[in-house]
């Protein structure tokens, strides 16, 4: 087997340097019940040709979006182009292969670049302080529900109708599991919910995204002043982190816990994971942020270096009296993000972010022109919501036969709504060309 | 204030760079906010939609060209240590060889660019190897039911702990079994998830010889106990031999048995934890079946379930219609008899990861993945038996697992510590092993030099501890405070990093 290094005269010397006559003295202990005694009916060692062919097999038959003939799926993963440096350098063996950096003299690779990724994600969203990343954009505003009941030593939290579902879905069961208690409001594509009139002095957390599930943009400071009024604190979520590049960031609104999703850069789709999770509060609250912190000091020479910090928050040093169970995270995922970010500088993302938005109003202008189709939101950055006639999904499958993957049938995550089935989620990226649009405008025309 | 980084009197004047190494300032100390690396076109024009939330400031966030960016990184990550360097000895982590034939199936357009949410009916190869994974976990682990969606060990623990809680609502006995038992010796991710989900935390003692005693348990066991979170192999790299004794009086007493799964490796092929009495167990693809721990994750964290938790599996799940792998995404979906406890991530899980896993799994086989088990377990034994003369044992010189435990008894009067030795391996060439866990152990040296590292590679590292001791030995434990001195950084202040914490950049004052 190539990837095991010793010859069977290796383990015979080994074994007798040992004092062991066979392998199955080293394995004693294992109760004779549990014991393989034949191996299971599963395939023998095979070379890279025969795993390879099996793998490429298997990944033939899906439809991957740069072989769709025209694709506008979003909904939380966004197709973006990455740059190949961002591919080649994360594949570097001293980033792919080295594990969470406990030992600062060998791993100041890991800690500066955690420490400029936090410093890029305290700047995207206009907060004082980020952490080193979380899993995804789901489960990190599962833990920032988290966070605002420890800070506000209250339990009630209410969620937006914008909420992407499956966030809401993960706070759910969060919230139902530890004892929280939580108010979803009903879905809202165009943000007309009243939000505000549901906060008391009971609400820990007000849990809000912008540019919502639906693609609405929605207006925070006056919920901010409202949760503060009342003791509580606003988490503002966003599953597409390119929109900060055009808009007011969540932190310039008066958020106290921002999260969201950092697949858009430097990450693949892959099929929802994995991803990286990006959290940032104000200082305020830095000892109750869950996840990796990367701080700065110097060495006994006095030259500067960064080392994990306020360790006294995380699992391995506080066990039940920890701010999270969270140990390994995604640190190879936030190199990409900061990468790309690196190679975009503010500059550039301010540019990709108005390429996604103009694409987008392109888009929306087209569909709207479509007889039957109504663009449900008036702003928006690059993805929106339509009302079409019909079932929703039905015209998506029927698109999907001429190879186009139109936007999510809102149906597909809020299957007991019969009041959301006729309305379809589109998103444009700096991929989607004008003969991508008119592509889909075409079919559309043809299946409607 | 400080611009630039110190460098040390002994060092040239400039940048600091000696030799191979280059020191490299802050991204935000080289580039500038207009610079970039990504040619994008002009943005048609067109009327905005987004109403007066337009950002107003220019976003200050420095960037490089490509060529800055590549040297950026290529010097920062010669700074860090890895696995293709030399041997990585941490225990309980499993720093094995990352095949790259896996890194190079993940990328395959129909892996790597495919979106979660696309009809289904366009992914049917991912659902099939979502299910061969499945089928290979399952078999390998004796288990009937797995839920693939937890984002790594600590959140297996969560679901698996959810599945727990929503089994115990379904009898009615969620209110009254508020306890979780653990060894003092589990990893510190156990008991925060019980808390996480408001168990209290209550630590069963260990045997002299470093196991779980059933007597033990059972005298803790009671009405109020929902369930055992017990590691096997443990950490101190032992197999808990009473394992099938202490699952039979935690099931006599109503509970449920939590098995973490971080030590898997060392059994995989060699033991069924399905005939252990388990009830959930996380497998972490980032240790037993190599995905590459990537400086800190990405991992992922199957659960597998006995058949008294099965149905409380959280969406999504896979089941098979005519054969046919179907995912079951929304609660309202679920079927007659399944009855899912919610859901612990936005789409599915780590895709990425489940690729380079069954990609793992298929290139080892059944025997490969036996063999590496046997060969992680033949090389912590040979470590041990080449450093058992110098060394002491907390539970005496015995077989273990597919790490080998130390004490620090062997320093006593030397002078020097455990955090001595670590650094000094630095100087040596290596990564320390795992220090100070598990915590039940005094000045913990805990060894997993994994199935990846040859005999000859053991010598090597056995050779570097054996000068170290000797050292130590002869009367030069104090000069190994200094240690490290041929690495990027000498020891790093922590205290100073917590005191005045400083997590992030600023530009210097005007």
């Amino acid at each position: 087997m190539r990837y095991l290094p010793h010859s069977e005269a290796d383990r015979q010397a080994m074994l007798a340097a040992i004092g062991v006559s066979s392998i199955d003295a080293l394995f004693a202990d294992v109760p004779a019940a549990a014991r393989f005694d034949q191996l299971p009916d599963l395939p023998m060692t095979q070379g890279e040709i025969e795993v390879e062919r099996h793998m490429k097999a298997l990944a033939g038959r899906n439809l991957s979006a740069e072989s769709a003939t025209a694709f506008f799926l979003g909904a939380g993963a966004y197709r973006h182009h990455v740059p190949a440096s961002v591919d080649h350098l994360i594949q570097r063996s001293e980033f792919l292969t080295s594990y969470t950096p406990y030992q600062p003299e060998i791993s100041q690779g890991t800690l500066q670049t955690l420490f400029e990724f936090q410093t890029q994600v305290a700047t995207l969203t206009g907060m004082d302080v980020a952490n080193g990343g979380m899993y995804d954009g789901s489960t990190a505003t599962a833990e920032a529900v988290l966070m605002a009941r420890r800070i506000t030593k209250r339990s009630k939290s209410i969620l937006s109708g914008g909420l992407h579902p499956q966030y809401r879905a993960v706070v759910e069961t969060i919230e139902d599991m530890s004892a929280g208690s939580m108010v979803a409001l009903p879905p809202d594509p165009n943000g007309t919910e009243d939000i505000i009139a549901q906060i008391d002095n009971e609400t820990a957390a007000v849990v809000v995204q912008s540019p919502s599930f639906y693609g609405q943009l929605i207006d925070l400071k006056p919920i901010a002043e409202a949760c503060h009024k009342a003791g509580a604190l606003l988490v503002a979520v966003f599953t597409e982190v390119v929109s900060l590049g055009a808009l007011e960031s969540p932190g310039s609104q008066g958020a106290d816990i921002v999260v969201g999703e950092g697949q858009s850069l430097g990450n693949p789709l892959t099929f929802g994971g994995p991803y990286v999770g990006l959290m940032a509060t104000r200082n305020e609250f830095v000892r109750q942020l869950p996840g990796r912190l990367c701080g700065e000091t110097v060495d006994a020479a006095g030259r500067r270096g960064f080392v994990l910090t306020l360790a006294t928050r995380e699992q391995h040093i506080r066990r039940d009296k920890a701010t999270s169970n969270i140990c390994t995270s995604s640190g190879l995922c936030a190199l990409a993000f900061s990468i790309h970010m690196t190679l975009l500088g503010g500059t550039g993302l301010t540019r990709l972010a108005a390429t996604n938005h103009a694409r987008a109003v392109q888009l929306a202008d087209a569909l709207a022109a479509v007889p039957g189709i109504e663009v449900v939101n008036d702003i928006f950055f690059n993805e929106f919501t339509i009302r079409v006639p019909g079932d929703a999904a039905a015209l998506v499958n029927r698109l999907t036969e001429r190879g186009i993957v139109a936007g999510l049938p809102v149906s597909r995550l809020e299957p007991t709504r019969p009041e959301l089935a006729n309305l379809i989620i589109i998103a444009a990226t700096e991929l989607n060309g004008d003969a991508e649009r008119e592509r889909l405008i075409a079919g559309l025309r043809k299946v409607l | 204030m400080l611009t630039r980084p110190d460098v040390p009197a002994t060092a040239m004047e400039g940048p600091g760079h000696r030799g191979l190494n280059l020191e490299e300032p802050l991204l935000f100390e080289v580039g500038h906010v207009d610079a970039t690396g990504v040619d994008l076109p002009k943005p048609p024009a067109v009327n905005d939609r987004l109403g007066k939330f337009a950002r107003k400031s220019s976003l200050d966030l420095a960037g490089l060209s490509e060529p800055e960016t590549m040297r950026h990184y290529v010097r920062l990550s010669r700074q860090n240590y890895a696995i293709d360097m030399n041997t990585y000895p941490l225990g309980s982590c499993t720093m094995k060889h990352n095949p790259r034939l896996n890194e190079k199936i993940a990328r395959l357009p129909g892996f790597g660019d495919i979106h979660p949410l696309q009809p289904l009916n366009t992914v049917p190869g991912a659902l099939e190897m979502m299910e061969q994974l499945g089928s290979w976990l399952m078999q390998l682990t004796g288990m009937n039911a797995i839920s693939l969606s937890p984002k790594a060990g600590a959140h297996g623990e969560l679901c698996g702990l959810m599945a727990i809680k929503a089994a115990l609502r379904a009898r009615g006995q969620a209110e009254q079994r508020t306890v979780v038992l653990a060894p003092a010796s589990a990893h510190g991710t156990n008991p925060a998830t019980a808390a996480l989900l408001g168990f209290k935390v209550e630590t069963i003692p260990a045997r002299p010889d470093g196991t779980v005693d059933p007597a033990d348990v059972k005298a803790k066991l009671g009405p109020e106990v929902a369930a055992i979170m017990l590691t096997n192999p443990n950490t101190c790299g032992l197999f808990e031999r009473d394992i099938v004794a202490i699952a039979e009086v935690v099931h006599a007493a109503g509970a449920y048995f939590y098995c973490d799964g971080a030590n898997l490796n060392a059994i995989l092929g060699r033991a069924k934890p399905g005939a252990l009495g388990v009830d959930a167990m996380h497998i972490n693809l980032h240790k037993t079946l190599s995905t590459p721990h990537g400086g800190g994750g990405p991992g992922s964290g199957p659960v597998v379930l006995s058949d008294a938790l099965a149905r409380f599996a959280p969406t999504p799940f896979l089941k098979l219609e005519d054969n046919r792998p179907i995912l079951v995404e929304d609660v309202s979906q679920a079927g007659i008899g399944e009855e899912p406890f919610g859901r612990l991530t936005a789409f599915h899980g780590q895709m990425g990861m489940w690729v380079r896993a069954l990609t793992y799994l298929l290139s080892h086989g059944v025997d490969g993945v036996r063999q590496a088990s046997e060969d992680a377990v033949l090389n912590a034994n040979y470590v041990r038996a080449r450093l058992s003369d110098l060394m002491t044992q907390p539970f005496g010189d015995k077989p273990c697992m597919h790490e080998v435990l130390f004490d620090d008894r062997f320093l006593e009067g030397t002078g020097a510590t455990t955090l001595d030795i670590a650094k000094a391996l630095i100087d040596e060439g290596y990564h320390p092993m795992t220090v100070y866990f598990p915590l039940v152990v005094h000045g913990a040296m805990l060894i997993e030099p994994t199935e990846s590292e040859s005999k000859e590679s053991l010598d090597l590292f056995i050779d570097a501890m054996r000068r170290i001791i000797g050292r130590i030995k002869d009367g030069g434990g104090a000069a190994l405070k200094e240690a490290p001195l041929h690495a990027p950084r000498r020891r790093l202040d922590e205290t100073r990093a917590a005191r005045e914490p400083k997590l992030r950049w600023k530009p210097a004052a005007a």
